[in-house]
């Protein structure tokens, strides 16, 4: 049967209407540049909408704060592996990023003073560690939903196009690897759509679906990354995952790092605030991955709560319902849905859980997507973008701090922007696509709504979910990664054999999550593969068969490619160990301590 | 005598029924509404009896369990399952709610489940929302400041005006509330429906945003705004727990004071 066409012609197209790709949008269009906005769910469906804690930036209206501080927090809990530039950068920009942002009307909750209300965070500190900074800015714990409401708002404001409930399928590269456009699929109708673009803006989020347990909605697909892979390019750090410690217990959903900002704190089944035991002086704010391994091994050495003593408690009942109803309105609706707490007298049951992939697509701070060429770490792919989660600066290195992941997609969205302003002709005609472009996307898409298997979607997607759970968890060790490898390795070539039941073209979500499931299949190998690969304990990634950091041989990001037979290549670029600017000096590794 | 004639697609058929179940502990049915585009023909309803043992607590963990296991071609939206995201709108067991936050424990009997009212279908529960979202859209639904903006810090708010907008910024664009008003079943295409006007009171009430007036000149119509009717279906159904008939209200309260 054949697939109908249609052709369109834009400066830039950006995929994903995310908190990255609505900045970036409105920030294209208010700049005159043709911009669409492909997404494959309504533009405030998408997962930013589900941050709640806040955005990190040294505005210092709730005491003294400075970039470069935000700056050394940063480095440290990314376990040196974020590069320095990227991160001056970010924590730089914060400022003024986050000015525009309430002054696109953004509600944030307000100080006395009727400046933007900042809380404590974890891994956040004034003078190089030495106190507790409030540099999280809030609006109550719906700052997500607020901030992704009001960059919609925007990019209407400046009539972007937006193609919603558009799924993208692939990018489309010239011989030279040049970034020409996309090719995607409308879900209403079945129709092909094939974009030219002066540049392609990845910003489609990250991949916790890959995972039984996430914090993250059902789409949350990494569906850029797989697009990377597809089109010869690698993926960066993809072992480093991060468990937010306090998923509810069961269903997952998100209890915002802001409740202990605000003064909450984790118990064990004795009742006793084991964090003091772990983090000396930060305690319960110390940074998640070192948080989420100390509740893991409470719950390991029997200490966990429950039946089944395999959770922790989260209190927040001392905080008084006044506080919890001003700041903390929308965790309290949660925990009483999810886990039936009225967390004015229960605590949360909680455990950490899926939320956060440091790893994706290697960028420059200008959001140009790099690869490694002839020798050259940092060979910009010409016509390609990464912004958001689907990106790895890299800013968060081995781990992210708490809210530094709305301001890395405020910053970097607005700095792709400022990028195309800059390099782009408006208007500047469009060279001829290939007679071949988006043709493998759709023989891909063809043989996959035909195909005939004995195994669903759901059924090898469980596989995969069940498989990364148990053996790329918050500790890990060579054997069990090794054994996680090659059960990974078979459910990927089983995908060969899944049978989709459902041939419509309008509104065939069986069909969306085929695809979806193929992308993630091929980003579960390659995190598997790179978590082998690291024989150190950094960050997120911590192994118990190499427990301590390895600078000497480990100070540098992986690399990954993966070819059509799921072959995976391994290489590596090096850290940025400089600063962008003499106003900030590089913070040499050292231990990590909270 | 007069006849009438029902629009296409509006008699709904009994469908199939689908029961694999073996020993269950906790049999529950769930009747969903079904409509293919590609038979076209009228909709039907499709039983499905399955193992709540076996089943997640909320009616998505339903839905989700029939299409993985049962039937691939159910089709619905989905994305947050936390209440946050508003893709899951639809009418269950009479009234329009998420899927992802309603309980199933709290319904007794089968669980009924269509889409939302009152919109044209585009597959089973899945409803065109395009004409919501461009009415969102008319009513500027952005800040509007014509002074000149601080260059080096943020726009002041009072804690105190700040909280004016408590109540009505969390508004998750689900459509609830609008496919839920019998005014706006009628005049849904000029009528802008609870959900947009509790929206547009929301910019009213900013104390940053300079344009009210305007705004209030572009809601001083009998059909984008008079068409409420103080029903309060949309209060009642808001799965937020929000009160778009009070910020109604409030906006002819405005427009009557300023006359």
């Amino acid at each position: 049967m054949p697939y109908p066409i249609i052709e369109h012609k834009y400066d830039v197209v950006i995929v994903g209407a995310g908190g990255a790709g609505l900045r970036a949008t409105l920030g294209m269009a208010e700049k005159g540049l043709t911009t669409a906005c492909v997404t494959k769910v309504f533009p405030t469906r998408s997962h930013t909408v589900a941050a709640q804690g806040g955005i990190s930036a040294a505005l210092g209206n709730m005491g003294s704060d400075d970039w470069r501080w935000h700056m050394y927090d940063t480095i440290k809990g990314s376990d040196w592996l974020g590069d320095q530039d990227a991160i001056e950068y970010m924590c730089r920009e914060a400022v003024p990023a986050l000015i525009e942002l309430e002054q696109y009307g953004v509600p944030f909750s307000r100080t006395e003073e009727g400046k933007i209300y900042q809380r404590p965070f974890g891994g956040m500190t004034t003078d190089y560690g030495k106190g507790i900074a409030q540099r999280t800015c809030a609006a109550a714990d719906r700052t997500g939903h607020a901030i992704l409401h009001t960059l919609y708002q925007q990019a209407l404001k400046h009539k972007a196009d937006f193609f919603i409930e558009y799924f993208a399928l692939d990018l489309i590269m010239d011989l030279e690897g040049v970034c020409q456009g996309i090719l995607a699929l409308n879900i209403a109708d079945g129709t092909l759509h094939r974009f030219s673009a002066h540049r392609v803006v990845l910003a489609t989020g990250g991949y916790g679906r890959a995972y039984f347990s996430c914090t993250s909605a059902h789409t949350c697909t990494g569906d850029g990354n797989a697009m990377l892979l597809r089109a010869n390019l690698p993926l960066q750090d993809m072992e480093f995952v991060q468990f937010h410690p306090t998923g509810i217990y069961g269903s997952g959903c998100l209890i915002t790092e802001g409740v202990r900002g605000e003064g909450g704190f984790l118990t064990n089944a004795n009742g006793e605030r084991f964090m003091e035991r772990y983090a000396s002086n930060a305690k319960d704010l110390a940074s998640r991955d070192v948080v989420s391994r100390a509740m893991t091994i409470e719950i390991r050495e029997g200490r966990g709560i429950g039946p089944y003593r395999d959770h922790i408690h989260l209190h927040l009942e001392h905080l008084g319902p006044e506080i919890i109803k001003e700041r903390l309105p929308g965790i309290a609706e949660s925990a009483q849905i999810f886990a039936g707490v009225d967390v004015t007298k229960q605590p949360i049951p909680v455990l950490p859980t899926v939320h956060y992939n440091m790893g994706g697509i290697p960028t420059n701070y200008y959001g140009e997507v790099l690869t490694l060429k002839d020798g050259n770490p940092d060979r910009v792919v010409q016509g390609l973008m990464a912004i958001g989660e689907c990106a790895c600066v890299s800013v968060h290195g081995a781990n992210r701090l708490g809210s530094n992941s709305l301001l890395d997609i405020i910053v970097f969205g607005r700095a792709a922007a400022i990028r195309c302003a800059q390099q782009l002709v408006r208007n500047a005609p469009h060279r001829p696509l290939s007679l071949q472009a988006g043709q493998a996307a759709l023989e891909r898409l063809d043989r996959l709504r035909h195909n005939k298997g004995h195994l669903s979607v759901a059924d090898i997607r469980l596989n995969m979910q069940r498989t990364m759970q148990q053996h790329a968890a918050v500790f890990r060790t060579g054997d069990s990664l090794a054994e996680g490898l090659q059960k990974i390795t078979d459910i990927h070539r089983s995908f060969a054999h899944v049978q989709i039941n459902d041939h419509s073209l309008i509104w065939n979500t069986e069909l969306i999550e085929a695809l979806e499931l193929e992308n993630l299949l091929v980003q579960a190998v390659v995190t598997l593969k790179s978590a082998l690969n690291r024989t150190e304990s950094r960050g997120a990634h911590a192994r118990e068969d190499y427990p301590s950091r390895d600078d000497e041989r480990w100070l540098k990001h992986s690399l990954a490619w993966c070819n059509d037979q799921g072959q995976i290549t391994l290489d590596y670029r090096p850290v940025h160990m400089y600063t962008l600017t003499t106003e900030v000096e590089v913070i040499p590794p050292r231990p990590r301590v909270y | 005598m007069a006849k009438f004639t029902l629009p296409p697609h509006s008699v709904i058929q009994k469908g199939h029924t689908v029961n694999h179940l073996d020993n269950p502990q906790h049999p529950k049915k769930f009747i969903i509404y079904r409509w293919d585009p590609n038979t076209g023909g009228q909709p039907r309803t499709d039983t499905y009896e399955i193992d709540l043992a076996h089943c997640g607590p909320m009616v998505l963990d339903a839905l989700l369990k029939i299409k993985n296991e049962i039937d691939s071609t159910l089709t619905f939206r989905r994305s947050c399952r936390e209440g946050i995201c508003g893709s899951c709108a639809m009418n269950i067991d009479g009234t329009n709610t998420l899927a992802c936050t309603k309980a199933i424990a709290d319904i007794k009997g089968p669980v009924k489940i269509y889409p939302l009212p009152h919109l044209e279908i585009m597959r089973d529960l899945v409803p065109d929302l395009t004409y919501f979202y461009s009415q969102y859209a008319s009513i500027k639904p952005w800040i509007q400041v014509h002074t000149a903006l601080p260059p080096d810090h943020e726009m002041l708010q009072s804690k105190q005006d700040r909280a004016k907008l408590d109540g009505l910024y969390e508004c998750i664009l689900c459509a609830c509330c609008s496919t839920s008003c019998p005014s706006y079943w009628w005049n849904g295409d000029r009528y802008l429906g609870p959900a947009i006007l509790l929206q547009a009171y929301r910019w009213i009430m900013d104390s940053r945003d300079e344009d009210t007036g305007e705004r209030l000149d572009n809601l001083e119509d009998p059909f984008r705004l008079y068409r409420c009717h103080t029903i309060m279906n949309c209060t009642n159904t808001c799965p937020k727990g929000l009160n778009p008939a009070k910020a109604i209200a409030e906006i002819k309260k405005m427009l009557v004071q300023r006359r």
